[in-house]
């Protein structure tokens, strides 16, 4: 007899969404449903804006990958009106950018997904000094010894006993689906307390360029950060040591704790390699060495079928190619919900479906979520570090193989378990070291321009709309923490038109489309066996592993800006 | 749940010193602006109380809240969150999901009737029964409005729970309203920014800990410690401002001196926050000290205060260092009418202007 389980919320996310699981008589997940729950509608509200402000409406949508949005807005708005910025300008972009993806993927492994691996009460019974010896074989940290873990371990059993749970109140602990030691769990909960502290050190360098954050500042045309190394009111040394050190010690924090970890506990859940999902992925690259959007350290293309061998070239012009479905997404079409329409045509005229509120289930049958389902040449595709890492080991860009083929020596396994939920949890550690590399990679491209004499981080030339064509397009793209991001502008008489934005988590957490075929979360929970469906742990951890952000996925903006029609609750 | 432990006791647990723990007392009382004298007050304070359960909903949002919050650095949030409070219930770091998660709302509204704070990022539209927000099944409206009966006091996070934000912008699609729109009989503090200052927000609760009430707030429920004055009574680029220096283009000279970001649009001039005093990331900079004008992000409708490089109504500047230069407006470009206030640059006109000269405009 199947039954249903529901998952909702699902926490250790940003945003709100829903899952709804159908079990087979042995409590495997035969068919699985991801629903966004929430809509914003910035679409109209950006309508008749001034250009030069999106970036800031985009930038909060989201606050977690705080800054992709704004910098995708800018490139988008520049794209469309021709700017040119100074190289300093995408140096530093560049930099606040891959600093952010650092981060976040520190931020997302210890505070967001670890819980799903680590069993914070087991910890209570670890040994300290054999905790230390294990920590001690694992790294040099210098945070290792046995006092250390003993007053760790002190505190977490004084705060347990207090009956004041917290964060950690009434959770899976002690459920079978847990693997790891005591010993490793008690250093896993020192990471995560430590990682909490030394997070908002990384994104200092987003105060020093951006003036703060989350949400820092961008502004088209460059950056308005001045730099002038001998002026008591700009950018000089004393901010360039900062930025620095930051980055040096990001590097050992990533190299002495976050790797280490990550194969540690890893190597307890090697048979848990469920969670593969779709196959097919998709990247448009990111970070430019030159004013050519296509010059970036990361690649673009997409991978169809697990095939690696065949790297499948993207346009995002392309009205064929990226398109939104609505079949089973709580909005219309004027063409008819069968449809699939590019940005530069699409339309959001949310209609509300679902059943009344309170509800037990969803509709799965019909529609079911506010988000839509993008789809690359008919396909759906998973996006995210996972596929950018198989991008650039298909591409043998030599770091990644090395990286890839040490992590995969280490847990001794093939490569097919890049595949699954671990896979996805391993490749976004794996970028993380990647990405730590290029902090110091751009911070050494400033330093030599600096040092050239080159100070302009801005371009005036363009920043007076008189100046702009009287109506012109363009787009602008990055790849966020979470995948691909893309943003359409149409500029009429300086103001905006449309604006259009496709998001990674609506790639990956998006609903079935017209041919009924599944998104990216809802093929990866398909056949993933559930110790106890009462409390899904084998759900949080698959769906964590895609590091949900559904206030992005759910802001979808309409190229059109048609009018939002009234919701009729059926 | 039944075992209620001091800070105090939590500290001296962790091996904390009691010379430490007096040190930590004197170093909230800094962040907070106290006077030394306080200090055997939080003393006290933090060996007697129990740690209050705080219930953390989120709206319609971005979470930025949430992330300002854990870049605190005094105290840090592992201490504010394990030591300071209990955190029972928050989407972005509780462990639980789903029915084990909202189980542990249902309980603590019981067991701690009156005496938990509800805290509340993001907003509710109310618009279409409040479909545009769902949480577990339910409305995140008729979420809010059971979580808050039980509730001690509420504090709205950000500018979304304070007056709105971003979805509330014209033409707010989806009904967002803040929530002293909803929640009528709680005590409310606005914490407004997008997002708030670190600081400010782990100040207002430790505010509350440490005296056992709230902060002294505006007439827009701001507590006035935060949100007393206005950046530009504190901007360290102030004397150019009086002295007439502008920055004109991103790319001048004048921009690599630093001179005053006014005729780029800064909002500065009236906009309520402690960016200039207590700065962003540990002090480490704030937006005009990045060489950006400050967009007004804890003013209520700053979305829609006018375009953001587009200066603050015409000003007849006196080049001077008298200080007297009168600035005759308070909104933008055209669309100033209505809302003109007096404002006069110098500190000791300023204290008396005080936030009551602010636009109570929802928005
Ligand atoms: S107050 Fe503004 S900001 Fe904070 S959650 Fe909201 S959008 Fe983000
Ligand atoms: S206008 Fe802005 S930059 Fe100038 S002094 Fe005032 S707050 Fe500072």
């Amino acid at each position: 007899m199947s039954k249903r389980i529901v998952v909702d919320p699902i926490t250790r996310i940003e945003g709100h969404l829903r899952i709804e699981a159908v079990l087979d008589e042995n409590n495997v997940i035969k068919d699985a449903y991801s629903s966004g729950t929430m809509w914003r509608g910035l679409e109209l509200i950006l309508k008749g804006r001034d250009p030069r402000d999106a970036w800031a409406f985009t930038q909060r949508i989201c606050g977690v990958c705080t800054t992709v949005h704004a910098l995708t807005s800018v490139r988008c708005v520049e794209d469309a009106i021709g700017a040119q910025i100074p190289p300093n300008a995408r140096i530093i972009r560049n930099l606040i950018d891959v600093t952010q993806h650092t981060q976040d993927h520190l931020v997302h492994f210890y505070h967001l997904h670890a819980l799903d691996w680590v069993d914070v009460v087991s910890a209570l019974s670890a040994d300290p000094k054999e905790t230390s010896r294990i920590a001690q074989s694992l790294s040099a940290w210098p945070k290792s010894s046995p006092g250390y873990f003993k007053e760790l371990q002190t505190r977490l059993t004084k705060f347990v006993e207090s009956g004041q749970l917290g964060i950690f109140s009434n959770a899976y602990w002690g459920h079978k689906a847990y693997k790891l030691p005591a010993e490793v769990n008690l250093i896993a909960v020192a990471h995560y307390l430590e990682a909490l502290d030394f997070q908002k050190e990384i994104v200092k360098i987003h105060a020093v360029f951006g003036g703060k954050n989350p949400h820092p500042n961008y502004t088209i045309g460059g950056m308005t950060c001045a730099i002038d190394p001998n002026s008591d009111n700009a950018i000089n040394i004393q901010q360039l040591n900062m930025v620095k050190k930051i980055i040096d010690d990001t590097a050992t924090f990533i190299d002495q704790v976050y790797i280490p970890d990550l194969i540690a506990i890893a190597g307890y859940y090697k048979g848990w390699l469920h969670g593969e999902g779709l196959g097919n992925y998709l990247s448009y690259g990111n970070f430019p060495q030159t004013a050519d959007p296509a010059s970036g350290l990361w690649p673009s293309g997409a991978i169809l079928g697990k095939d690696l061998a065949t790297i499948h070239e993207i346009d995002l012009a392309d009205m064929g190619q990226v398109q939104e479905e609505i079949a089973r997404s709580w909005y219309t079409y004027s063409k008819g919900d069968q449809a699939a329409l590019h940005p530069w045509e699409g339309e959001t005229n949310p209609k509300y479906v679902g059943p009344d509120l309170p509800y037990e289930y969803l509709d799965t049958d019909h529609k079911y979520s506010w988000l839509k389902a993008p789809r690359w040449k008919g396909n759906p595709m998973e996006v995210g570090p996972l596929a950018r890492v198989l991008l650039q080991y298909a591409k043998q860009e030599p770091m990644i193989v090395d990286t890839v083929n040490g992590v995969l020596g280490a847990l001794d396994v093939g490569p097919e378990a890049l595949f699954s939920t671990l896979g996805r949890t391993a490749a976004r550690g794996i970028e993380c070291k990647q990405t730590a590399g290029f902090m110091s990679k751009f911070y050494n491209q400033l330093i030599d321009n600096i040092k050239a004499g080159d100070y302009q981080v801005f371009n005036n030339d363009l920043w007076d709309p008189e100046r702009w064509p009287k109506e012109c397009k363009g787009f602008g793209y990055t790849e966020a923490p979470r995948g691909a991001l893309a943003h359409w502008i149409h500029i009429k008489d300086k103001k905006i038109l449309d604006y259009q934005i496709v998001v990674p988590s609506t790639w990956n957490a998006s609903p079935r489309d017209g041919k009924g075929q599944p998104g990216a979360y809802e093929a990866a929970l398909a056949n993933t066996p559930m110790e106890d469906p009462e409390q899904p742990l084998e759900v949080l951890r698959t769906i964590h592993s895609f590091d949900p952000c559904l206030a992005c996925a759910s802001h979808i903006m309409d190229m059109n800006g048609n009018e939002i029609t009234t919701v009729k609750i059926v | 749940m039944k075992k209620i432990e001091t800070f105090a006791g939590v500290f001296k647990a962790r091996g904390v010193e009691r010379r430490d723990f007096l040190k930590f007392c004197s170093l909230i009382s800094v962040s907070l602006g106290l006077a030394p004298a306080l200090v055997p007050r939080i003393v006290h304070a933090m060996e007697h109380k129990p740690r209050i359960p705080v219930l953390w909903l989120h709206g319609l949002e971005c979470t930025c809240c949430t992330e300002s919050f854990i870049r605190s650095s005094h105290p840090i949030a592992a201490d504010m969150i394990l030591n300071m409070i209990s955190l029972d219930y928050d989407d972005t770091l509780n462990a639980a999901a789903g029915h084990q998660f909202e189980e542990i709302r249902k309980q603590i509204m019981e067991e701690y009737k009156g005496k938990y704070i509800l805290a509340v990022e993001g907003n509710a539209p109310l618009k279409d029964n409040g479909v545009y927000c769902m949480v577990g099944g339910q409305s995140f409206t008729s979420m809010l409005k059971e979580t808050a009966e039980n509730a001690m006091a509420v504090i709205s996070w950000g500018s979304c729970a304070s007056f709105g934000c971003v979805q509330n912008a014209k033409p707010n699609p989806t009904g967002a309203v803040p929530i002293h729109k909803i929640i009528k009989n709680k005590p409310i503090v606005n914490v407004p920014g997008c997002p708030p200052i670190a600081e400010v927000m782990t100040g207002v609760i430790t505010h509350l800990l440490t005296f056992g009430k709230l902060p002294e707030l505006d007439r827009l429920n701001r507590p006035k410690a935060f949100y007393g004055t206005r950046i530009h009574d504190k901007c360290y680029r102030r004397p150019f401002f009086d002295a007439g220096m502008f920055v004109e283009n991103f790319d001048d000279e004048g921009t690599r001196k630093g001179w005053c970001l006014y005729k780029m649009g800064c909002k500065g001039p009236t906009t309520y926050n402690s960016c200039s005093t207590i700065m962003w990331n540990e002090g480490t900079s704030f937006p005009i000290k990045s060489g950006h004008p400050c967009i007004g992000c804890s003013e209520p409708g700053f979305w829609d205060n006018g375009p953001f490089y587009t200066r603050l109504a015409e000003v007849p500047f006196v080049a001077s260092d008298s200080g007297a230069d009168k600035v005759g407006m308070y909104a933008v470009g055209a669309a100033a009418a209505g809302m003109a206030v007096h404002a006069v640059g110098t500190a000791i006109k300023k204290a008396k202007n005080d936030s009551d000269s602010n636009p109570t405009q929802e928005g």
